[in-house]
């Protein structure tokens, strides 16, 4: 167990140093297709969040509630919902974006919308409500008036993306399902984590997640220094 | 201050996407013809594919061949979706019914190998050179006087379906063994399952590659007990899709048609006899064209005839579609195969 | 023409809290109209319905003759709350922000600011956070963001009730600068009755929404009709 641990620190460490060709395309692609469903996902999730936070209307507490509980959504469920939505024999098989990562995008940010709508929202309704009234009493708009207030919750709302981010990055369902794990095409840092487990190269499969969690480690500490500053 | 970390997020924001879309457009603007050859895990994680892919592109320059490796069950259900181009299992009952439901065509036995049966090498059981039927049968007594433990894989893999059918050729039934204490599903992925049985000192069917792999990684420290027989014989056949019934956007057949003609070529044979050679210091799988032309083990091709034909032949008549020259090819082969049998005496 | 403000006859209702009564009352351009009255009296609220942050339940604000709507209300008026709010930005950008929604352009906002700032002893301070400044600096960036805009009603609550008192006499004497110029109704709430006096040119007197006294500021503390404010300027009545 512990000789496993060493053994895979120093692969982890090799694969680094090296550069690894095919970790290193593993681990861009990974960093792609998840930025790209984070960006998807803020597409729409945004918009959301700001009409939640910033109006009153009927059912916002029904819609609430609906992104709160689509939060702990397992990603094999929505894998699977979207595998067989996209299989070619599927409603939506003439887009052909199975095995695709354009595909893995997709359902990533379908994955993490909820997060994005859940978290800003809440960023930008605990935002103190005296910006409302005092960007209103100095004469803006109500759109001037939304930006000010979003402007506010700039780093919550970062700080949501950020979540989400790495929520999709971190994810092996939809990967999986959509992806398929194919070489070169659709592998990405948590499929191959999976794969190297199955075939029982564990401390390779212990050096990839380190490198995944360096990824994340680092994201949220460029975002928490770029915040105090 | 604030507009310049904005700009900087952006920034970082849109190279993420440049970099994303060049990974789309590199893979989807390329004029190639995308060949997805739906594959079992076992056969998958030995790396053997990767190699096979390379040779094939090499061979081929205009196709591009990606492979999906799933269980048994799940990769021809794949096929059956569409998903997949055609199949690469090893599996013969649910090929057959594959083909039977008119999915696929053209099934070609390509290559064998033996599960083992791996357990504590104290051998509780006392199995070690019986028969797999025999070593089962004692396994199980043992089991009952609390001696010995059995995992299975208890995931409808091919290595499952495989472990039902040697229980049931012994006599039990597996909807009964599965209540005893002694008998342990893991219901997952092979190198888990292995895992269970060594932390369990219990018994477990493996296929070949996935012991040596694990073995070699010191992931566990079972011995193999039992490593031959008919009834762990293990083999792998390919089919394509029929393209008259599950062809729907652009057809792939051709493709299809090129792979399982490359994997049945002399050159593959060869790659098939020669994997893990280096690595494990014997190969993970044999080539079944192979040996044929060699034809002086008459009574190992009569189990793989036994356990993978239908009525004595690898792919019935009505289950082929311009394919000739495949059916063919063997024969021409078989007739140049002793002198190239010369040569490597 | 000199700007003239009429309430006539405005009521809010907070359920069964009757927060403002009936009011009604008059201000013109260059006077200070200060509200005084115990917590709960209705000064916030009548502030905030001048301000159009508020809807009242009935009555009309007329402005030059006119009847305005909340959105009329917040171009002209602007309020400057208790707790100094800021938004989590540069001082500059706290201070730009009624000119810039007003779209008027860059180079004129640059001017302005630093002018206004200068005049009150902050320059230097532009780039500052306006969340790490001192209370007192930041009710001094608070009013002139307000005047900045060149309100025609400028409404204060509280100017100087968080402060300690060198800090208020700043904001006063601030005060007394724009009141000088003439340009704009004041009305301001306050809780300090010598700044009512020294700064007022008439004073109101609320009581559970309602305005007992109105009159100028000597005759409001030497003879104040109403009994209620007798207690009220004699100290007899609480805060």
């Amino acid at each position: 167990m512990f000789e496993t641990f060493i053994e895979a620190i120093h692969q982890a460490i090799i694969l680094i140093w090296k550069g690894d060709p095919e970790v290193f395309s593993i681990a861009i692609r990974s960093l792609s297709v998840s930025g790209l469903a984070t960006l998807l996902s803020c597409l729409w999730g945004l918009p959301i969040a700001l009409g939640l936070a910033l109006s009153s209307f009927r059912g916002k507490k029904l819609i609430r509630g609906f992104f709160n509980a689509m939060l702990g959504v397992p990603t094999v469920a929505l894998g699977l919902i979207l595998y067989l939505l996209l299989s070619k024999s599927g409603p939506l098989g003439i887009f052909q974006l199975l095995y695709t990562p354009l595909g893995i995008s997709i359902g990533q940010s379908l994955l993490i919308t909820p997060i994005v709508v859940s978290f800003a929202a809440s960023a930008i309704e605990s935002t103190d409500i005296g910006v409302k009234d005092l960007a209103r009493t100095l004469g803006a708009s109500r759109f001037q008036t939304d930006l000010a207030v979003m402007h506010e919750s700039t780093w919550g709302i970062i700080l949501a993306i950020v979540a989400s981010f790495s929520r999709a990055f971190a994810e092996l369902g939809v990967a999986i399902m959509i992806g398929g794990n194919i070489r070169y095409v659709t592998r990405v840092l948590t499929t191959s984590i999976a794969l190297e487990t199955a075939r029982g190269e564990i401390a390779f499969s212990i050096a990839l997640t380190i490198i995944l969690m360096i990824i994340v480690f680092s994201l949220t500490f460029i975002i928490n220094f770029l915040r105090r500053t | 201050m604030r507009t310049k970390l904005f700009v900087i997020i952006i920034v970082v924001i849109i190279i993420l996407i440049g970099w994303g879309s060049y990974t789309y457009f590199n893979t989807k603007m390329t004029t190639k013809q995308l060949l997805i050859v739906s594959t079992t895990t076992s056969l998958y994680e030995t790396g053997l594919l990767d190699i096979l892919k390379v040779e094939f592109e090499k061979q081929h320059p205009s196709i591009n061949v990606s492979f999906i490796s799933q269980g048994t069950g799940l990769a021809i259900q794949t096929a059956m979706r569409r998903d997949a181009d055609m199949i690469l299992v090893h599996d013969p009952v649910r090929e057959l019914k594959f083909l039977q439901d008119g999915y696929g065509v053209n099934r070609k036995v390509v290559a064998y190998n033996f599960f083992v049966i791996a357990g504590p090498s104290s051998d509780p059981a006392n199995v070690k050179g019986l028969s797999p039927t025999e070593a089962f049968t004692k396994i199980k007594e043992a089991g009952e006087a609390n001696f010995a433990i059995w995992v299975s894989r208890g995931d409808d893999s091919g290595t499952h379906a495989k472990e039902k059918r040697i229980w049931k050729s012994a006599g039990f039934d597996t909807t009964e063994l599965r209540t005893m204490s002694w008998y342990l599903e893991a219901g997952t992925g092979m190198t888990a399952t292995l895992r269970l049985t060594d932390e369990k000192n219990a018994y477990t069917l493996v296929d070949l590659g996935s012991y040596l792999n694990n073995y070699a990684n010191e992931n566990i420290k079972l011995g193999i007990i039992v490593d031959a027989g008919k009834d762990i014989l293990n083999v792998y056949s390919a089919i394509a899709n029929n393209p008259k019934k599950t062809e729907v956007y652009g057809s792939n057949f051709d493709a299809s048609m090129k792979f399982i003609e490359f994997l049945v070529s002399d050159g593959v044979q060869q790659i098939f006899a020669d994997f893990g050679k280096d690595k494990f210091s014997k190969p993970l799988f044999n080539p079944y064209i192979k040996l044929l032309e060699r034809g002086n083990n008459q009574e190992l091709i009569d189990w793989i005839q036994d356990l993978a034909y239908y009525d004595g032949i690898e792919c019935p008549l009505h289950y082929r579609y311009e394919a000739d020259d495949l059916y063919q090819v063997i024969h021409k082969e078989l007739i140049i195969a002793p002198i190239i049998l010369d040569f490597q005496n | 023409m000199s700007s003239h403000l009429h309430l006539e006859k405005l009521n809010k209702n907070y359920e069964d809290l009757k927060a403002l009564n009936n009011l009604t009352f008059d201000a013109h351009q260059g006077q200070l109209i200060s509200l005084v009255g115990v917590n709960g009296s209705g000064k916030t609220t009548l502030l905030r319905i001048i301000a159009g942050l508020d809807l009242p339940n009935n009555g009309k604000i007329i402005f030059n003759g006119k009847e305005l709507n909340i959105n009329d209300l917040r171009k002209i008026a602007t309020l400057v709350f208790q707790k100094s709010i800021m938004f989590n930005t540069t001082v500059f950008k706290n201070v730009s922000f009624g000119l810039k929604v007003r779209g008027v352009d860059s180079k004129k906002i640059r001017n302005k600011v630093f002018d206004s700032l200068s005049s009150v002893s902050l320059q230097g301070f532009d780039s500052k956070k306006a969340s790490n400044l001192s209370g007192g600096e930041q009710q001094r960036v608070a009013l002139v963001r307000a005047f900045i805009i060149e309100p025609q009603i400028l409404l204060l609550d509280e100017p100087t009730a968080n402060l300690d008192p060198s800090n208020a006499i700043i904001i006063e004497n601030m005060i007394k600068k724009i009141l000088e110029r003439k340009s704009c109704i004041i009305v301001m709430a306050t809780h300090n009755l010598h700044q009512a006096r020294r700064l007022s040119s008439f004073i109101a007197h609320l009581h559970y929404g309602r305005i007992i006294e109105f009159s100028k500021s000597e005759k409001f503390f030497a003879q104040p009709e109403n009994k209620i404010t007798q207690k009220f300027v004699s100290g007899e009545l609480q805060f």
